[in-house]
């Protein structure tokens, strides 16, 4: 009897000591090595979106391949391909995946490790993030999704400007690839037909790295240490050689100064308003005879970014937002409002675990990648599936980013025109499922983002065009269900988020990509 | 050979740490009493524990967008002695949670199911001191797939517990002291997202759940009829990351506590077969977790399958 249960216990014991696995494979592990489907060698006619042409940037013209500094770029190349290191090699690894596509994670990552809101100071005012100094808390960007989707706009944009430059000199001084000009080079990545200089990867990481001081300075260290790996991966790779890498990083560098200036001069510095601003907009709200918006925060927070809806588009121009914001939200002691108030409260009330999970998969709250991240997430996944070249995944990005930034634009400026109040606020019985954002209720932000980038996506994607449209109305509905939002908040915001897609679509027609 | 029956069982639901229960396990899995062969234990607890103030990572702060947090919870438990020194264990408590203030809603629902197999391995006996050495297995799973993703209003952290426990019990007269050790092997969970950040961000549904150790000691008073114990208790996470300042708890947080408490028990002269039992609880100390204090009371009762009648 007794040896049983020895037996029992011991056997318990053993699989508690037994090392179970419990490392996890994320969604990004399968990603193969970049090999294009097709070059687009002649992106360089493509039309860029920020910078003007590519007589802006005088590249100088690269050694003959038959030079002697040449030879020598490939001799220290052979020199490093002979004795990589396993730390060398798992930068390959890394890198050649693709360039655009591991910087958008990155951007990712970043938008998560920043989407915190300063803790209150003693007194029970907020302390505001400082760009003059990131380090010190509350650390700068605070990346909240006005933030974020401008900031993914700006980097991806700007790789596309860098990449479409890149490509045009590409095709003017048709440098050919190290393992093209000497057969002994087997590279360590699929070999491209394209020219190799500059290097789209070198031109990429500089122009990146520019927009990252910009955008999150404090992770300088960080992001320093990735541009210096990808450059080298180039090198260790065979891919190019030493000079490709150089030009690519000027170039790309260049071409971030015009973002940069188009940045600074955008209207994000006066997005956050002052204590005047602030007190403007619920008076403004009261002389309508409305109930105006308060922060449901304790103690309460200032409204978030109430000026990023003057912020100056990427896709129209700022004199088109007043005549693209929807129509007025039903008043707040409308029968109508009445109606959607008692709505929210029903859904509140029974949640089915059905209702939860989308709550949750679409939250994309505090400590996210906000729901620009996600939907840049839910783009990845589908690009990677189609071999694109480093150009074009740079501009399905930018024309997904442009679109999410127009649609933050277009959402901020909804919300601060009307000012009006969120379901809990108006019924304090309605409970919510997830984090109240600390800013007005019309337009929901979650279905402005949706729709704008689910429009997009599904004319970069079109065989997916339905799922995407549904994802978009699940995320849009996921904020009626957590008792965030109306529904007209989230009808309203699909439908501008659609609107603001469509001039994506528009550029994508234009652009000479297609 | 005395033939002593403690048909005592508590849950320690109300000791759970943290935002949550981290870990609902049978209290009969820490203490040093067993059910005899064929004797069926029945016991109901009911729990209360909240806070106001909680920790993220080292730092204590209070969340007006909370106010307090308030546990409740009603377990049913079930102890059964196979044979002589060995028990198999089973409890399911209900729970729920609410915030005082905010807008955050309450949940509620089953939690885990908890299976334990106790074995008293060593009983040893001079003079008037008894010396007990037991072993426990123990398994717990959720019993629906629970709201994981809104702490700290969820019910539970959602994850498969696999446990091994160690009890070293000395008697001597009426007072005792117990020393207990647990290695609690935690399978990891799936949240509804498909990304999160915890020191990195990272693409998955699947959250690596760090694994965790909990060790007590008690002492205090032992009769047939009454049991008054103060207890230790600490649970330590081995892995896990901070609550960043400001960020939302999440399931795979290191949580740690340290509290002490006090516990009762009573068995009526008149119907040996009931016992009452109350205890309460408060945390000094802690990471990740909230301040908590807690109270329980809960109601057993002794079922003989056994020809004869319980012999006291």
């Amino acid at each position: 009897m007794k040896k049983r249960f020895t037996f029992i216990v011991t056997g318990l014991s053993l699989c508690l000591l037994v090392a179970c696995d419990k490392d996890i494979v994320e969604s990004n592990a399968g990603y193969q090595a970049l090999q294009p489907a097709v070059t687009d060698a002649q992106a360089g006619n493509w039309t860029p979106v920020i910078v003007s042409s590519a007589a802006e940037f005088p590249l100088p013209a690269p050694q003959p391949t038959t030079s002697a500094a040449y030879q020598q770029e490939l001799k220290e190349l052979k020199a490093m391909r002979s004795s990589l290191t396993e730390e060398q090699q798992r930068v390959i690894n890394y890198w050649k995946v693709g360039s655009v596509l591991r910087w958008n994670e990155i951007m990712r990552e970043l938008v998560a490790k920043h989407n915190l809101p300063p803790y209150q100071n003693g007194d029970n005012t907020y302390p505001v993030p400082s760009a003059a100094n990131p380090f010190a808390y509350p650390t700068f960007p605070f990346s909240n999704p006005p933030y974020a989707a401008r900031a993914y706009a700006y980097v991806s944009v700007a790789q596309y400007d860098a990449l479409v430059m890149a490509h045009h000199f590409k095709e003017v001084y048709k440098r050919a690839a190290p393992y093209k000009v000497d057969a002994a080079i087997q590279p360590a990545i699929p070999k491209s037909e394209l020219a190799a200089y500059p290097s789209e990867d070198a031109v990429v990481a500089g122009v990146t790295l520019e927009m990252m001081k910009l955008l999150f300075p404090a992770d300088r260290a960080y992001i320093d240490r990735l541009v210096e790996e990808e450059k080298n991966y180039r090198l260790w790779s065979g891919a190019n050689v030493r000079s490709d890498v150089v030009a690519g990083d000027s170039l790309g560098r260049w071409v971030a100064r015009k973002i940069i200036q188009r940045a600074k001069t955008d209207g994000m510095g006066a997005a956050g308003g002052n204590a005047e601003l602030w007190t403007k907009l619920e008076d403004e709200c009261k002389a309508k005879g409305e109930t105006p918006w308060y922060s449901l925060e304790t103690p309460k927070r200032p409204p978030m970014l109430p000026l990023f809806g003057n912020v100056k588009p990427l896709l129209f121009e700022s004199a088109a937002v007043a005549s693209l914001r929807p129509g007025p939200p039903p008043g707040a002691t409308s029968k109508k409002m009445r109606e959607e108030l008692d709505e929210v409260l029903q859904y509140t009330r029974n949640p089915t675990r059905e209702q939860m999970r989308i709550v949750n998969f679409w939250a994309d709250g505090v400590g996210t990648y906000t729901p620009p991240g996600h939907w840049n997430a839910i783009a990845t996944e589908e690009f990677v599936k189609k071999n694109y070249s480093e150009v074009r995944w740079a501009r399905n990005y930018a024309l997904l980013n442009a679109a999410l930034m127009d649609a933050a634009i277009m959402c901020w400026n909804t919300k601060y025109h009307y000012f009006n109040a969120r379901p809990c606020q108006l019924d304090p019985r309605i409970k919510t499922l997830t984090g109240v954002p600390n800013f007005p209720a019309y337009i929901s932000g979650h279905s402005t983002f949706s729709g704008a980038a689910a429009t997009v996506l599904s004319y970069l994607v079109p065989e997916k065009a339905g799922e995407f449209k549904l994802m978009a109305q699940e995320a849009s509905n996921s904020r009626l269900f957590g008792g965030i939002h109306y529904r007209s908040d989230c009808e309203s915001g699909l439908e501008t988020g659609n609107k603001v897609g469509r001039y994506a679509i528009l550029r994508a027609q234009t652009d000479g990509a297609d | 050979m005395m033939k002593h029956f403690y048909p005592i069982i508590s849950c320690c639901i109300a000791s759970c740490l943290g935002f949550l229960p981290l870990v609902s396990r049978a209290q009969t899995e820490q203490d040093a009493l067993m059910m005899g062969e064929q004797k069926l234990c029945v016991a109901a607890t009911v729990n209360y524990q909240s806070w106001t103030s909680y920790w993220e990572g080292t730092f204590q702060r209070e969340n007006e967008n909370l106010g307090r947090v308030s546990t409740r919870s009603a377990a049913l438990m079930l102890n059964y002695g196979l044979v002589k020194n060995l028990n198999l264990l089973a409890s399911l408590p209900y729970v729920r949670t609410a915030a005082s203030a905010g807008t955050l809603m309450g949940m509620e629902g089953f939690q885990d199911v908890s299976l334990a197999l106790k074995w008293r391995a060593i009983r040893m006996q001079a003079n008037k001191t008894t010396l007990s050495v037991f072993a426990i297995g123990g398994f717990a799973t959720p019993s629906n797939r629970y709201n994981i993703d809104l702490l700290p209003m969820s019910i539970g952290l959602g994850s498969q517990v696999l446990s091994g426990r160690l009890i070293a019990d000395v008697q001597v007269n009426r007072f005792t002291a117990t020393v207990s050790g647990a290695y609690l092997y935690r399978n990891n969970v799936k949240v509804d997202r498909s990304a999160y950040y915890t020191d990195r961000q990272i693409n998955s549904h699947e959250v690596q759940m760090p694994n965790a150790g909990n060790f007590q000691f008690r002492t205090g008073y032992r009769t047939r009829h009454v049991i008054a114990e103060a207890f230790v208790d600490n649970m330590t996470t081995f892995g896990g990351f901070d609550i960043r300042k400001n960020d939302m708890p999440f399931v795979s947080n290191r949580m740690n506590g340290t509290k002490v408490g006090l516990e009762g028990k009573y068995y009526l002269h008149q119907l040996p077969a009931l016992g009452l039992h109350a205890g309460g609880w408060h945390t000094l100390a802690g990471r990740n977790v909230g301040k908590a204090t807690g109270f329980m009371a809960g109601v057993d009762y002794v079922i003989d399958f056994t020809s004869k009648p319980a012999k006291l």
